[in-house]
């Protein structure tokens, strides 16, 4: 029986020693977390490493796993939809930048109307899923639509059923305008919806809002346009009713005070054009780095990517950080050392 | 038992080899062609394997029973009847996707027995012989689906269907019924308990056909044909000859069902809603799972008290899963009981 043991073992440490000499030989950098930038991380990395011969490999495995692997220090980079606070990322000995800027956006499937007809604010949507409205032709979204024919159809409210950064965005912006929706429901990926189907990723959700007659979701911006789904307008924080496009994400964007901290929630932003259920997404490194030149690698990586990445950014229908962001991002870098505390090179 | 066995085996062979007796077992004459040697390898390789397999059982029990524990003191049982899933208040109970896992697999069970046992039927007794190998194959061949095709199915598909054909007429016929207008109520989107147990009736039917066919098969020609010739029917020679010939097989057969549908994961989340309310018991109702729980919401859980709940539900699904192996055993002792009581 013993003896059945140390072979397990002796076979085990084999297969252990296995993989340890893959991973030493290859020059790679591993990150991990957020699924909703993973299409143009991807096509960043894929880039990268015709550029350079440098591997990155990103695990899209969501925000909350993305910032469990960083805080055990498997992988170089974690990747999280939700920022940290300056707090925990001192508690941690972590920071955090961002990397682009992308919207969450309501779409709806009622016969006859198109995208960008309808017109919606905070308070009923909130309403919606509270399960308050539950009938399109309520009198609260006729006031916002005056025009438009509206159907007396059963609501069928659809969210998504996985923790995701999709969904802190959306409750985010909920609890901001809705002030039931903070004290019943509150923000977090995942909540306890009073009402609603749930579907399996931003696939799942479009999925079920373009199979369900008279339902409503949300859904990242860019599974809108892939999907031509039909979204609607939303009034922002200055009371315009604004379209989500790159744009709109940009203006939203532009109020926030990048230079003092990167934690900015960019919901319901003040600007005429600013799209209010915005965000951007983050990645997280360590302070104190084991593996400078892994540090370096990843620097380099991002460096190339807010350099010439833009291109491949609007063509996944993400937004770029503007200019002046970039340049405290980098700024920050600075304060990433190795273990005897010098500073990490950057290029 | 079947364990220990080559270790005896050593050792009868030993004490033979050192007193110089002849072998009196016939098994151990083999192992001396054998060598000694190789045989004892291959009972610690046996023996090994078992133990390694009891080993991660307890270890598994142990990491989830760990992980769980903060959940556990500041639940205890009570989590069991708690239906409040809410993971911004930090509030959690189980019961909502308990009562989904085991309605959906009780759904499951009642449409795919029934329906197992007549394809097993009709393969061993009744379909003409041309028919039997491609119908047969057909049936095996649905078990190497992968799940998330029968999700996507049900999603896209199915749910639409049975919106359409089976849940509008039935709501339009029941909505002033009392209790049965409360069973059929929900959104009419096809999503829901009914669809998921569907689906996972779909998933588990050739599992559970198969096995009967097989133990259908071995039922001794000679003792139906026998039946046959006393003049009885194709469902006597079934109900009193094949089928007490074969219970074991066929309770084992629909145990390897249920144990599939509790722990069927990806189709169940696609068609199931993921809805952690229990409002009503309507079979139209959006509901949840312990797996699609898991599957869900397990990346994004933060450490605390919302992985610990999520880890006592996997407590919870183990547990079923042993009641589940422990009431069949039961079964089938009680049915062996009968057995000599009658003869």
């Amino acid at each position: 029986m013993r003896t059945g043991f140390k072979l397990a073992l002796i076979s085990m440490a084999g297969i252990a020693s296995l993989s340890y000499i893959n991973l030493a030989s290859a020059q790679e950098i591993t990150g991990a977390g957020a699924s909703f930038p993973a299409p143009l991380y991807s096509k960043w990395a894929s880039e990268y490493h015709k550029a350079t011969g440098v591997k990155i490999n990103y695990q899209s495995v969501g925000s909350g796993a993305g910032i469990k692997q960083i805080d055990s220090k498997t992988v170089d980079f974690g990747a999280s939809d939700m920022p940290l606070t300056d707090e925990v990322l001192k508690a941690k000995g972590q920071i955090q930048f961002p990397t682009v800027i992308g919207g969450t956006v309501p779409v709806i499937n009622i016969k006859g109307i198109a995208p960008g007809q309808m017109k919606l604010d905070g308070q009923v949507l909130g309403d919606i899923y509270l399960g308050k409205i539950t009938k399109w032709n309520d009198a609260a979204i006729k006031a916002l639509n005056p025009g438009l024919a509206l159907p007396d159809a059963t609501i069928a409210p659809v969210r998504r059923a996985d923790g995701s950064g999709t969904t802190f965005n959306f409750t985010n912006y909920l609890s901001r305008v809705h002030s039931e929706w903070k004290a019943k429901v509150g923000e977090g990926t995942a909540v306890n919806w009073p009402v609603g189907a749930g579907g399996k990723g931003n696939e799942g959700v479009a999925a079920f809002v373009n199979r369900l007659p008279n339902s409503i979701g949300y859904v990242e911006y860019s599974y809108v346009k892939q999907n031509k789904m039909t979204y609607t307008l939303l009034k922002n924080k200055d009371g315009a009713f604004v379209a989500p496009d790159e744009d709109a994400f940009k203006a939203a964007a532009a109020g926030a005070d990048w230079n003092k901290s990167f934690y900015q929630l960019i919901t319901d932003q003040p600007g005429k054009k600013a799209w209010p259920i915005s965000t951007a997404t983050f990645i997280l490194m360590h302070i104190k780095q084991d593996k400078p030149a892994n540090a370096t690698e990843t620097f380099k990586f991002f460096t190339w990517a807010y350099k010439n990445g833009d291109k491949f950014a609007s063509d996944l229908d993400y937004v770029a950080m503007p200019n002046n962001v970039i340049g405290s991002i980098e700024k920050a870098w600075s304060h990433v050392t190795d273990a005897a505390g010098k500073p990490v090179a950057l290029k | 038992m079947s364990t220990t066995l080559p270790a005896n085996l050593i050792q009868i062979n030993q004490s033979a080899k050192s007193s110089g007796r002849a072998m009196t077992n016939p098994p151990s004459l083999k192992s001396a062609r054998s060598g000694p040697m190789a045989d004892r390898i291959f009972g610690w390789l046996a023996k090994g394997a078992a133990l390694f397999t009891l080993g991660m059982l307890i270890a598994i029990l142990a990491s989830l029973t760990i992980s769980a524990w903060p959940a556990i003191s500041k639940y205890g049982l009570g989590f069991l009847v708690n239906t409040t899933w809410d993971p911004v208040k930090e509030e959690f109970g189980g019961l909502v996707m308990i009562y989904g896992t085991l309605m959906t697999s009780f759904i499951a069970l009642l449409i795919a027995v029934p329906v197992s046992f007549g394809i097993a039927l009709f393969l061993t007794e009744l379909a003409p012989a041309w028919l039997k190998r491609p119908l047969g194959t057909a049936i095996e061949l649905l078990a190497a689906i992968p799940s998330i095709v029968y999700g996507m199915w049900g999603l896209l598909v199915f749910g639409p269907i049975l919106a359409t054909y089976v849940q509008q007429p039935l709501q339009a016929l029941f909505s002033d019924v009392p209790y049965l207008g409360a069973f059929v109520s929900g959104p009419p989107v096809g999503i829901g308990i009914l669809s998921a147990g569907i689906i996972l009736a779909i998933m588990i039917i050739p599992f559970i056909a198969a096995v009967m066919r097989d133990v259908f098969e071995v039922t001794p020609t000679l003792l139906k044909e026998s039946a046959y010739g006393l003049g009885a029917t194709t469902w006597e020679v079934v109900s009193t000859v094949v089928l007490p010939y074969t219970k074991a097989g066929v309770i084992g057969g629909i145990m390897l069902g249920l144990g599939r549908a509790i722990g069927e994961t990806m189709a169940v989340t696609f068609v199931i809603g993921n809805f952690n309310q229990l409002d009503s018991l309507s079979l139209f109702q959006a509901a949840n799972s312990i797996t699609s729980a898991l599957a869900n919401e397990f990346a994004e859980a933060g450490e605390g008290l919302h992985q610990a709940s999520l880890m006592y539900l996997g407590l919870v699904l183990f547990f079923i899963t042993f009641v589940v192996l422990t009431l069949s055993k039961i079964l089938l002792a009680q049915l062996k009981k009968n057995e000599g009581a009658k003869t």
